[in-house]
C-alpha cells in the first residue's frame, strides 16, 4: 500500500442468511464518491462485491445505500463530504437482502402496479393545451428517480413489516399526487389511497422528504394536499355535491380499481 | 444437461429503455403474449441520462418547421451516410409519437399558449426539442414504463441474455440468459425477437454510458448471422465533465449550448467560430453579436457555431486542448453563468446545476464547467429495413441505438429520443407482423444451451486466473489511446492485435464467490460482447479511408466523395460467436428518391 491518505470502509457482506460487515482500506483520490471506492474494491479486492448502479450521475436511483446510517445514492455522496474516519456502508434495511448491497424492492414493483392508470380527457381539436403553472406541480413530483430511499426511510413500513400489504409509502403517495393533480386526468384514486394506500398510516414526520435527492418537498406538496382531498373525499357531504354539479366527472375508486387493467 | 428455466413467448423484447418499452407497448397492444427482458431494474435503463429533448418538427416555436427540414438536418447532421427511408419515418413520425406521450401522461415545458415547448439544438435548423427541463429522457422512460405496467406487460428484470439461439432454418428462436440475482440460467423461446440493448461506450475508459452499455445487441445480432453497419461511427460527445477524474465522462446536456451557454477556451476566446466547416458556413453566424442576436431571432440571423453538429463541436474542443489552449484539467470551458440570470439556468437546467453542484463543487450560476468530449453514442448497429426494422436474420428486428442507419455518421441530439419510440413502435408491429405470419412452435437445439451455459460458467472452474476487471480496465485502456475520437491507420493495426491478445485473456480469466448477484461474474459475461463489438469498431474504423462524421483519421483528413456512398457491413459467415473472425466490405447505401433528393439541394 502506497504512502499517502487512505479511506477506509466498512461494507456489509451478506444474503438472506445473514452477514457482517467487512474493512476495507484504500488509497484516497481526490473529488471520489462512495460509489467510486466501492468500484475500486470490486476491481481489486472484492470482485464478487454485489452493489447496484448505472448512471453514476444521480439519475437513475439504482446506487441507494444506507451511508453512516443514512439512506443516500453512493454515487452522489462525496467521500470528502463525510466526516473524517472510517466510512459504513450498508444496504437499504426496509427491502429483504439480496446479497451485500442489494436488496430485493419488487416491494416497490408490486406497488406500481396497484395504481390505476392514467386517463386523460378527450383533447380538444388543437390537442391539448395546459399552461406551465399547471404542469409544474405535477411535474415536481415527476423527477422521482425510483431509489426508493423514501420507501427505505418510513418507519410505517420500516419498523412494521406488517404494514407492507396495507401501505403504498412516499413514492406512491407522490405518484397518487401526480395523478390527482395533472390537468388531463380523470381517474379519481382518493378513495383507494385511502383504503388501499393507507395514506392515514402516515402521520407526516418528514422523514421521507429529507432524504429526497431530488429535493422533492413529499410531505408539504403530495402527503399533506392529498390527506386533505381524501378528507373532502370521504366527509366532506357539501364539497361532494359541489364537485358533482361543478366538476368534470372522476371515477369513483372502484372504477378507477377495474380500469387498472 | 444444464439446468435452467424456460418461457415461450411470442415477441421477445431484450432491453426496456425507451426503445424496447415502445416496442412491447405495440406489440402487447396488438394482442400478442409479449415479455421484456432487460440487465436493470426496470426504469434504470441509460435512457434515463438523456436531458435535452426529443425533436420532433410540431412547429409549435417556429410554424416553419416541418418534417422535410427535419429530414435534411439529419441527413446533413449524419454526413449523408444515413438510411435515408429511416431519416424520412423518423422526420415523419416523431411529432405523433411525441402527442401519444403526452396521451400517456408525459408533462412536457409549455408555451405561452399551452403547447408542447421546444429548445434549440445543436445542426437542428428551427427550436425542436420537446423536453422536461433537463430531465427528458426520464420523462420518456418513465411514461413509457407506466403504460407498460398498467398493460400488464411481463418484465424479467435483472435478467442478462448471454446470445441469441438460431431453429434449424436460421431463424433466430431462442434466447439464453442467467438471472442476475440468482445466477440461474434461463431459456426464451419466441417467434420473434427485438434487440433494444442500447449503446458500446464501456469499453471506452471516459464514457457517459453506465455499465449495461457493453454492445450485448451487436454482438448477439452479429453472432446469430445479422449484418452491421457503420461500427466505426461512434459519436463521443463534445460536453463531457472532465473534473474531478472520478466523474470523467458524465453528460453535460447541450441543452446548456442551446440555452445560451459559449464555449471558450484559456484565453477567453469563443473559439468555435475558426471551426465553421463549409457545409455550415452559409447558415451559421460569423459574429459573436449575430449569434447572441439569434437566441432571440431565427428569422433574422444565423446560428451560433456553438450549436454546430456534435462531431464538429468534439473536434474542435479536442484541438484547442491540443493547442494547449484548454482549461486547467484538460477540457475547454463551457460558460452560461456570464450570459444568462442564475434564476434562468436553476428554471432550465436544474439537475446540471445539481450535478456541478454536488460532484464537482462549482456552482454554473456563478462559473465557467470545465468540459470534454466523452464517448456518448453508438450510430452504427444493427442493418435493419427501415420500415420494419427487421435484421438481416429472419425474426430477429432491432431499434433504438442497436440499430444502425437512422444517424449515419453522426447523430444529431434530440434525435436519440424520437429514434426510440419511432422505431420502437415500427420495430414493435414488424415483429408482431412476422410472429402472426410464423407457424409451429419455436424450437432451439438443446445443446446449443447447454454450450452457452457452460461458457458462462467457464470462469468459476478456472482457477488462478486473470480478474476480470483488470482485462475490462485494458480494453478501455486500449479504445481509448487508439479507437478514441482521432484515428490513424497504424494504431487501428495496432489496436486489432491489442483485441485478439485480450480476447486471448478474456477466456482465461476466474472469478471468486458464487453465482448470485456477482458483479465480477457479470462483467465476465460481458467481456465477450465488448470485445466483439471493439473489434467491430476497429475494423470498420480501419477500413473507412476518411473523415466522415464521428470518424475521425488523421490520416485520412477529408471526406471521400466514393466513401460516402457506401456502408462498411460486418457480418461473420460459418464460424460465429465471440473471437470468430467477422468479414467487413463496403456496400452502397439505399437509394434515395429523387424528391428526397431535392430537399437536400435546397439552401446549399
Amino acid at each position: 500500500m502506497p504512502d499517502g491518505p487512505e479511506v477506509s470502509m466498512r461494507v456489509w457482506r451478506g444474503d438472506p442468511g445473514g452477514g457482517e460487515f467487512a474493512e476495507y482500506t484504500l488509497p484516497s483520490q481526490e473529488g471520489e464518491v462512495v460509489l467510486d471506492v466501492i468500484h475500486r474494491i470490486q476491481a481489486t479486492e472484492a470482485p464478487d462485491l454485489a452493489c447496484r448502479w448505472n448512471c453514476k450521475a444521480g439519475k437513475c436511483g439504482s446506487c441507494s445505500a444506507e451511508i453512516n446510517g443514512k439512506p443516500r445514492l453512493m454515487c452522489m455522496t462525496r467521500m470528502d463530504d463525510l466526516p473524517e474516519g472510517t466510512v459504513t456502508v450498508a444496504p437499504m434495511r426496509t427491502f429483504p437482502i439480496v446479497r451485500d448491497l442489494v436488496t430485493d424492492v419488487s416491494f416497490n414493483y408490486e406497488k406500481a402496479k396497484q395504481v390505476p392508470a392514467f386517463k386523460p380527457a378527450s383533447p380538444g381539436p388543437e390537442g391539448y393545451r395546459m399552461q406551465q403553472i399547471d404542469v409544474e406541480r405535477s411535474q415536481e413530483f415527476r423527477k422521482c428517480i425510483e431509489c426508493f430511499m423514501c420507501q427505505d426511510v418510513c418507519h410505517v413500513v420500516r419498523d412494521h413489516e406488517e404494514n407492507k400489504g396495507r401501505y403504498a409509502g412516499p413514492r406512491f403517495f407522490i405518484r397518487f399526487a401526480e395523478l390527482e393533480m395533472h390537468p388531463l386526468d380523470t381517474n379519481d384514486r382518493r378513495d383507494l389511497v385511502r383504503e388501499q394506500g393507507g395514506l392515514g398510516l402516515c402521520n407526516i414526520t418528514k422523514c421521507c422528504t429529507e432524504v429526497c435527492p431530488e429535493h422533492i418537498k413529499i410531505t408539504d406538496n403530495a402527503i399533506i394536499p392529498l390527506k386533505e382531498r381524501v378528507v373532502d373525499a370521504s366527509y366532506d357531504p357539501v364539497g361532494w355535491l359541489g364537485r358533482k354539479i361543478l366538476r368534470r366527472h372522476k371515477m369513483s375508486a372502484e372504477e378507477a380499481a377495474a380500469d387498472i387493467t | 444437461m444444464a439446468e435452467y428455466e424456460s418461457h415461450e413467448y411470442d415477441v421477445i423484447v431484450i432491453g426496456a429503455g425507451g426503445a424496447g418499452l415502445r416496442a412491447a407497448i405495440e406489440s402487447k397492444q396488438r394482442g400478442l403474449r409479449t415479455a421484456l427482458v432487460c440487465k436493470s431494474l426496470l426504469g434504470k435503463a441509460h435512457t434515463v441520462m438523456a436531458e435535452g429533448g426529443v425533436a420532433a418538427a410540431m412547429g409549435n416555436v417556429y410554424p416553419e418547421d416541418n418534417w422535410q427540414v427535419h429530414f435534411r438536418d439529419t441527413m446533413r447532421g449524419g454526413k449523408m451516410l444515413n438510411n435515408w427511408r429511416m431519416a424520412q419515418l423518423h422526420a415523419q413520425e416523431a411529432p405523433d409519437r411525441v402527442r401519444e406521450l403526452e396521451a400517456w401522461g408525459a408533462l412536457f415545458d409549455r408555451t405561452g399558449d399551452g403547447r408542447i415547448t421546444q429548445r434549440d439544438f445543436g445542426g437542428h435548423r428551427y427550436a425542436r426539442l420537446a423536453h422536461v427541463g433537463d430531465r427528458t429522457g426520464l420523462e420518456l422512460i418513465r411514461t413509457l414504463q407506466q403504460r407498460a405496467v398498467s398493460m400488464d406487460i411481463d418484465v424479467f428484470m435483472e435478467c442478462k441474455i448471454l446470445r441469441l439461439l438460431n431453429d434449424a432454418e436460421g431463424r433466430v428462436s431462442g434466447a439464453v440468459g442467467y438471472w442476475r440475482p440468482s445466477g440461474e440460467f434461463v431459456l426464451f423461446t419466441a417467434k420473434s425477437f427485438i434487440l433494444a440493448t442500447g449503446s458500446i461506450g464501456k469499453s471506452w475508459q471516459y464514457t457517459s454510458n453506465s455499465w449495461e452499455s457493453t454492445g450485448d445487441g451487436h454482438a448477439m445480432a452479429l453472432w446469430a448471422g445479422a449484418d452491421v453497419i457503420d461500427m466505426e461511427c461512434v459519436q463521443f460527445h463534445p460536453t463531457g465533465m472532465v473534473w474531478p477524474l472520478s466523474v470523467r465522462g458524465i453528460l453535460v446536456t447541450e441543452g446548456v449550448r442551446g440555452d445560451g451557454g459559449v464555449l471558450r477556451n484559456s484565453e477567453g476566446e469563443r473559439f468555435m467560430f475558426d471551426y465553421v466547416a463549409d457545409m455550415f458556413r452559409a447558415e451559421t453566424a460569423d459574429t459573436e453579436a449575430e449569434a447572441d442576436r439569434w437566441y432571440e431571432d431565427h428569422a433574422g440571423n444565423r446560428r451560433t457555431p456553438d450549436l454546430l453538429p456534435r462531431d464538429e463541436v468534439a473536434r474542435a474542443i479536442n484541438t484547442e486542448v491540443k493547442a494547449g489552449r484548454g482549461s486547467p484539467h484538460g477540457g475547454v470551458f463551457l460558460d452560461i453563468a456570464s450570459r444568462r440570470p442564475a434564476e434562468y439556468i436553476r428554471r432550465r437546467l436544474p439537475s446540471m446545476y445539481h450535478q456541478f453542484m454536488e460532484l464537482a463543487g462549482v456552482d454554473i450560476t456563478a462559473e465557467a464547467m470545465e468540459v470534454g468530449p466523452t464517448c456518448h453514442y453508438m450510430m452504427g448497429g444493427v442493418r435493419v429495413d427501415g420500415d420494419t426494422e427487421a435484421a438481416t436474420v429472419p425474426g430477429l428486428f432491432a431499434a433504438g441505438e442497436v440499430a444502425g442507419g437512422m444517424h449515419g455518421a453522426n447523430r444529431l441530439g434530440g434525435n436519440s429520443l424520437s429514434d426510440l419510440i419511432v422505431f420502437g413502435r415500427r420495430a414493435g408491429i414488424g415483429a408482431a407482423d412476422f410472429a402472426e405470419g410464423r407457424t409451429g412452435t419455436p424450437e432451439v437445439d438443446a445443446a446449443e444451451v447447454d454450450a452457452a451455459v457452460a461458457a458462462a460458467l467457464e470462469p468459476f472452474g478456472r482457477d488462478g486466473g486473470e480478474n476480470p476487471y483488470d482485462v475490462h480496465h485494458s480494453l478501455q485502456d486500449t479504445m481509448q489511446s487508439l479507437v478514441g475520437i482521432i484515428r490513424t491507420g497504424s494504431e487501428l493495426e495496432q489496436a486489432l492485435g491489442k483485441l485478439t491478445e485480450l480476447g486471448e485473456r478474456a477466456e482465461k480469466v476466474s472469478v471468486s464467490g458464487g453465482r448470485q448477484y456477482n458483479p465480477g461474474w457479470n462483467l465476465a459475461t460481458d467481456l465477450p460482447s465488448m470485445l466483439t463489438v471493439s473489434t467491430a469498431v476497429a475494423q470498420g474504423a480501419l477500413a473507412r479511408r476518411e473523415s466522415r462524421g464521428g470518424h475521425t483519421r488523421e490520416d485520412f483528413p477529408n471526406a471521400d466523395p466514393e466513401l460516402g456512398k457506401v456502408n462498411f457491413v460486418q457480418r461473420q459467415h460459418d464460424e460465429r460467436g465471440a473471437g470468430a473472425p467477422i468479414a467487413i466490405g463496403p456496400e452502397p447505401l439505399p437509394k434515395m428518391p429523387a424528391e428526397l433528393l431535392e430537399l437536400l439541394q435546397e439552401g446549399r
